[in-house]
């Protein structure tokens, strides 16, 4: 037959549409709608109107897409032609990504943190330094498409934990980065830095994803299939040309590890982190994180379990580099934001010691330390972000001197959190990595365990370095101000704080809730 | 010993109830503690309701368990799982049994009567409350150390005591002697309490239980070695010294005296340092299985007599007499459970005529302190009788019950001893013997003399003005108000009666024998006649030395020198250099041990510290220039990354 008949024939083969489950995917819908929703506001609604709307809107998307989850708890299903799973696992993380995006929104809605407003800048696109950029300094204007670029990344790391197929996958990673990158540049003050940020964030993970990419391509080489569930049976099969399935476990691996701010793929962290706006390093710092995680655990435990005695020694010398890195580096920081930063990279570290694991009490610890990760990183960061001078957040350490004795209640609260960072006893620090220690050395990986509490120990060193200085130095005599309107920040930190202190001293709950979607497992 | 009740029956009816013995004083102590200033006025009444009624309850126990058949009288109740960890399993449970309702009564009862006698001696104290609500929290402790059913909860009491007692010493904490004697208390306590805490690991670690059915049941079952039991039994009897004041560790009980008076009676003479007794007492079972213990705890009961009755005759301090007294009379409950079944019961009994007759020598000791003004030293007192006639007679029942008059407690009890141990024959028995006999010679002595010289004599003090009083000190004696009489006529009638009421007919020996079991009628050295009038000539004796010293010559208002006196009253009035010798050997070494590892911490451990923070730090500081901020080392670092994590894969697939 000549190539013309081919064609010919795949004219007139009728093609039968997918059937989708619309109910199963509608915490997905319901964000993506809002995000499209938000789109129009901002195209037709007054600037003064959108700044009421666009929040309220973007966090009751949250909500319902909450009660979606919520009342979806349970389904376990392979949908849209295997392009996305549905499990207790999927279930269990897109419930923690939107409950921190619904935190981040009231971060990013906050307007009373100085006299001009919040944290988002209100023309991106004007130039720093040039005519308008002094207007702009005392605009209490804002860009509100920061809400549904917001939304838009959410609807990306929900799509990215519950897709079944690499390529979906790939797709739901750009659709989290791209406003990601957006909001990056967002920030109201040192608006070089905030573009810089968003420059580099955009360029290496333009970067990360052509390597994603890439090992995607050699999945399908291997297995002819992009569907994790295909790929897993064709690494059973004896007598494919299995370097391919190699290739591709190492480039999505580098492709996930960037997201995740794993070691050596880390170094945008520090810098995307303190020049984003507050809020948005927040969202990025627990959403991201989750969504990365959510979609390594999948990849990992279903696509390439068959390999795990292969791929395991590379992700146990990542992690202990990461762990490594995160906490030595974070020694020498002198700004809390890019501290934060490097507090963000060794747990990355931890949580590849739960993932190490390779066990259903891997699985759990991982999804219950990144709840606790996620709570307690956004309230520190708005703690942060309370802490002013005339130029914006005062992110330089020595501004924090003496702080204690100026507002003990804020000094006070923040320790709490960097002690739960630390992960000391009856904060959610410590049962997470509990957890995830535990996990470990029930999966035979106790000297990775032995790094961990040694990096742990030295992270130490660093959160209390900060605490000694709130506490025991004089405060500086033009010290920044702390400010005491925020309500929505007040809220935000407030309920990262009392999470923090409910799952470090009853963690049951959330841990039986861990362990039930850990046991039920991925569906394939 | 397989009549020993192993398993207990489940409390039900009024035995469910027992929980509140120990809840109704730990909620008058949670009250006035959390109450503040609000509960002053009512403070002393809430915490003496909360003993009485704790009493009421157990009278009403024991009476119920009279009523039960003899070798039905252990009732255990299961109160809720304390220790609920995989593979170490405790629940905290009661025990309601012969041992324990004895211990109940004496505890609540004497320590009713105390509370009642603390309203008039505390009534112009301003902490008074506090006072009260400590010593509702010292009952609620001692009552869990006796009635729990596993050696964990009575280890709970047993440290909950100890902080009491520490509280209690302490009351009067801007005095720096009493800051001092708690601390002291508090440190020799934790000595043996690391001996029960040891013990009670061994027996987790050999039989897996802290029940008292489960240790018991293996250690008369033979199930437990006998070096290991051994070792459990000398453990638990280190416990038994520290916390009852027994040689090597009674130092720390006459400095004790540093605290109220009423304290010095109920838990420094009636109550606390006999839980030493108890737990001997207790853990029959387990020293039933071994000789060499059994040996131990006898040599420690009678170097302990000795040693009290000596340094008793010493010191010119009426409640340092008293405390020594307390020494020696507890080192005769030790000599006598340490004898093994015959003795359990008979140190029990002792335990509880002294409980009668030391707290209400203490609560007289009480009443002549406050009539003096404060003034302890004996050689200022002198012909008191007339001035306070009720504390007199009751002081002097006290007096007579433990110099063993005929027909009073100590009589009965203190004899039953000394004859046990000439019965255990050989010359160790009769060793035993003459140390137990010669005790009641000196005991008779010391507490003539401190009866004498306090109540009797010239009187060494003056009512006059300062001008008239020809350099003594003034004072104005005066009988104490009634709270304070009431319950020293009280307990100088137990004094009386308890003994008798112990002995004869075997009565408490029958009732405590499924707990101590049966004590043996073995053949006797010398006629039980023989014996009493033995001891009874040794008691006059020493009577009659003190009596010639102290009645017929003069009082000396001031002690003689030490040049003045023999070597052995030097080294008493040293309390023969007990406190020289722990600061040798415990404290001392214990000083260089800490200085050379506060030496060993800041160069080794600090030094390795800060080396290795340095190291880090360093580390960081190159580490940093990696962070160079320019996107193309950035992406360079991620490719270098990339083809390490390929080619380390590709290692893997080709290893």
């Amino acid at each position: 037959m000549s190539v013309d008949n081919h064609l010919l024939l795949a004219q007139t083969q009728k093609i039968t549409p997918p059937s989708i489950e619309y109910s199963s995917l509608s915490p997905l819908l319901i964000v993506f709608a809002v995000a499209l929703l938000g789109v129009l506001v901002d195209a037709f609604a007054s600037r003064s109107a959108r700044r009421v709307i666009q929040p309220v809107l973007a966090g009751g998307g949250f909500i319902a897409a909450l009660v979606a989850v919520a009342v979806l708890h349970g389904r376990r299903a392979v949908l849209a032609a295997g392009a996305v799973a549905i499990d207790a696992p999927t279930l269990f993380m897109q419930g923690t990504i939107l409950v921190f995006a619904l935190l981040s929104v009231l971060l990013v809605a906050e307007r009373q943190l100085d006299s001009s407003g919040g944290a988002i800048v209100a023309s991106a696109a004007i130039t720093p330094g040039s005519k308008g950029s002094t207007a702009q300094r005392v605009s209490a204007d804002m860009q509100t498409e920061a809400y549904p670029l917001m939304v838009f990344s959410v609807t990306g790391m929900m799509l990215f934990v519950a897709s079944n197929n690499l390529l979906v996958m790939f797709v739901a990673l750009e659709i989290l980065s791209l406003p990601l990158y957006l909001l990056a540049g967002l920030a109201r003050r040192r608006r070089l830095l905030s573009q810089e940020a968003a420059m580099k964030y955009f360029l290496l993970g333009a970067f990360s994803s052509a390597f994603f990419l890439y090992g995607v391509a050699f999945a399908y080489g291997f297995a002819g299939s992009v569907e994790l569930g295909k790929i897993a049976d064709a690494v059973g099969t004896v007598g494919k040309n299995d370097i391919y399935i190699y290739l591709s476990v190492a480039l999505i691996g580098v492709g996930l590890f960037f997201k995740i701010g794993a070691a050596p793929f880390h170094s945008w962290t520090p810098d995307v982190y303190q020049g984003s706006p507050t809020p948005v390093t927040a969202f990025m710092a627990a959403g991201t994180k989750v969504a990365a995680f959510g979609a390594l655990l999948r990849v990992f435990y279903v696509a390439f379990g068959g390999l795990r005695w292969d791929w395991r020694p590379v992700l146990w010398a990542v992690a202990i580099l990461t762990m490594v890195v995160g906490a030595v580096l974070a020694l020498t920081q002198r700004d809390i934001k890019r501290m934060l930063a490097y507090s963000a990279i060794a747990h990355a570290g931890f949580l590849l010691v739960g993932l190490a694991g390779t066990n259903t009490d891997g699985l759990r610890g991982s999804m219950f330390y990144l709840v606790t990760y996620g709570f307690t990183t956004i309230a520190a960061f708005a703690v942060v972000s309370l802490v002013r001078t005339s130029d914006g957040e005062a992110s330089d350490l020595s501004q924090w001197r003496g702080l204690g004795r100026t507002s003990p209640l804020l000094a006070g609260t923040f320790s709490f959190l960097l002690l739960a960072l630390a992960g000391i006893p009856l904060t959610s620090g410590f049962t997470g990595k509990f957890a995830v220690f535990q996990a470990a050395i029930e999966g035979h990986a106790t000297p990775l365990v032995v790094v961990a509490l040694v990096c742990s120990a030295i992270a130490a060193f660093f959160y209390v370095r900060v605490i000694v200085l709130m506490f025991f130095s004089d405060p500086l005599a033009q010290g920044p101000v702390v400010v005491t309107r925020p309500t929505l920040t007040f809220a935000a930190a407030g309920v990262g704080t009392v999470a923090t202190l409910v799952l470090g001293v009853a963690p049951q709950p959330l841990l039986d809730l861990a362990n039930t979607a850990a046991s039920s497992g991925f569906v394939r | 010993m397989t009549d020993h009740p192993l398993h207990y029956a489940a409390a039900s009816g009024v035995f469910s109830l027992s929980w509140l013995l120990i809840v109704l004083p730990l909620a008058g102590a949670a009250v006035l503690l959390l109450g503040g200033r609000r509960t002053d006025r009512v403070g002393h009444i809430v915490g003496t309701i909360a003993a009485a009624s704790s009493f009421v309850l157990g009278v009403v126990l024991f009476a119920a368990l009279l009523g039960r058949d003899g070798d039905d009288r252990a009732l255990s109740q299961h109160l809720f799982s304390w220790i609920p960890v995989n593979g170490f399993q405790v629940d905290a449970g009661l025990l309601v049994d012969q041992l324990s309702i004895v211990f109940v009564l004496l505890i609540t009862g004497v320590g009713t009567l105390i509370h009642i006698y603390s309203i008039g001696y505390m009534a112009h104290d301003p902490a008074r409350r506090k006072f009260f609500a400590h010593m509702n929290l010292f009952l609620a402790s001692m009552l869990l150390l006796v009635l729990g059913n596993n050696f964990l909860s009575l280890y709970a009491g047993w440290e909950l005591v100890g902080l009491s007692s520490y509280l209690l010493i302490k009351f009067w904490e801007d005095r720096p002697a009493a800051a001092t004697a708690a601390n002291k208390a508090f440190y020799m306590n934790r000595v043996g309490d690391v001996g029960l805490a040891l013990a009670i690991m061994f027996m987790f670690a050999t039989v897996g239980s802290t029940g008292f059915a489960d240790v018991f049941g293996a250690a008369a079952g033979g199930v437990i070695g006998y070096g290991t039991v051994t070792a459990i039994a000398l453990l638990l009897l280190l416990g038994a010294c520290g916390k009852s004041g027994q040689f090597p560790l009674q130092a720390w009980l006459p400095d004790a005296m540093e605290g109220p008076t009423p304290i010095s009676a109920l838990i420094h003479a009636a109550t606390m340092v006999t839980a030493g007794v108890y737990l001997i007492v207790r853990a029959a079972p387990i020293f039933n299985e071994t000789q060499a213990a059994r040996t131990v705890v006898v040599i420690i009961g009678a170097i302990t007599i000795l040693l009290g009755c000596v340094i008793g005759c010493a010191y010119d301090d009426i409640k340092k007499v008293l405390a020594y007294s307390t020494v020696s009379q507890i080192g005769y409950m030790f000599l006598a459970v340490g004898l093994g079944p015959a003795g359990y019961a008979l140190g029990i009994m002792h335990l509880l005529a002294h409980g009668f007759f030391k707290a209400g020598l203490f609560l007289g000791a009480g009443s002549v302190i406050h009539a003096m003004d404060d003034d302890q030293d004996m050689r200022r007192y002198g012909g008191l009788w007339r001035y306070m006639p009720i504390t007199w007679v009751t002081f002097g029942l006290g007096y007579l019950a433990i110099i063993g008059f005929p027909g009073l407690s100590g009589f009965f009890t203190k004899d039953r001893i000394i004859e046990t141990a000439f019965d255990k024959g050989g010359t160790s028995g009769y060793l035993l013997g003459a140390i137990a006999l010669l005790g009641a010679g000196i005991t008779a002595f010391y507490m003539t003399r401190l009866f004498l010289m306090t109540f009797h004599g010239k009187a060494r003090w003056s009512s006059e003005d300062p001008e008239g009083s020809q350099g003594q000190p003034v004072r104005h004696p005066h009988e104490s108000s009634a709270s304070m009489t009431g319950p020293m006529i009280v307990l100088a009638i137990g004094s009386t009666f308890a003994g008798g009421l112990f002995v004869l007919g075997h009565s408490l020996q029958d009732w405590l024998e499924p707990v101590a079991g049966e004590g043996v009628e073995g053949v006797h050295t010398f006629s039980p006649l023989v014996l009493t009038l033995l001891t009874l000539v040794v008691t006059i004796g020493g009577f009659a030395a003190a009596y010639l010293r102290y009645q017929l010559r003069p009082v000396e208002s001031v002690a003689p020198a030490d040049s003045e006196v023999t070597l052995v009253t030097v080294a008493a009035r040293h309390d023969l250099f007990a406190n020289t010798f722990n600061e040798t050997v415990a404290m001392r070494p214990g000083q260089y041990l800490t200085r050379f590892l506060v030496w060993l911490d800041l160069v080794g451990v600090d030094g390795l510290v800060r080396g290795g923070a340095a190291g880090i730090g360093g580390l960081s500081g190159r580490m940093r220039r990696l962070q160079t901020g320019f996107v193309r080392s950035y992406a360079l670092s991620m490719l270098g990354g990339a083809v390490l994590v390929v080619g380390a894969l590709l290692l893997v697939r080709a290893g």
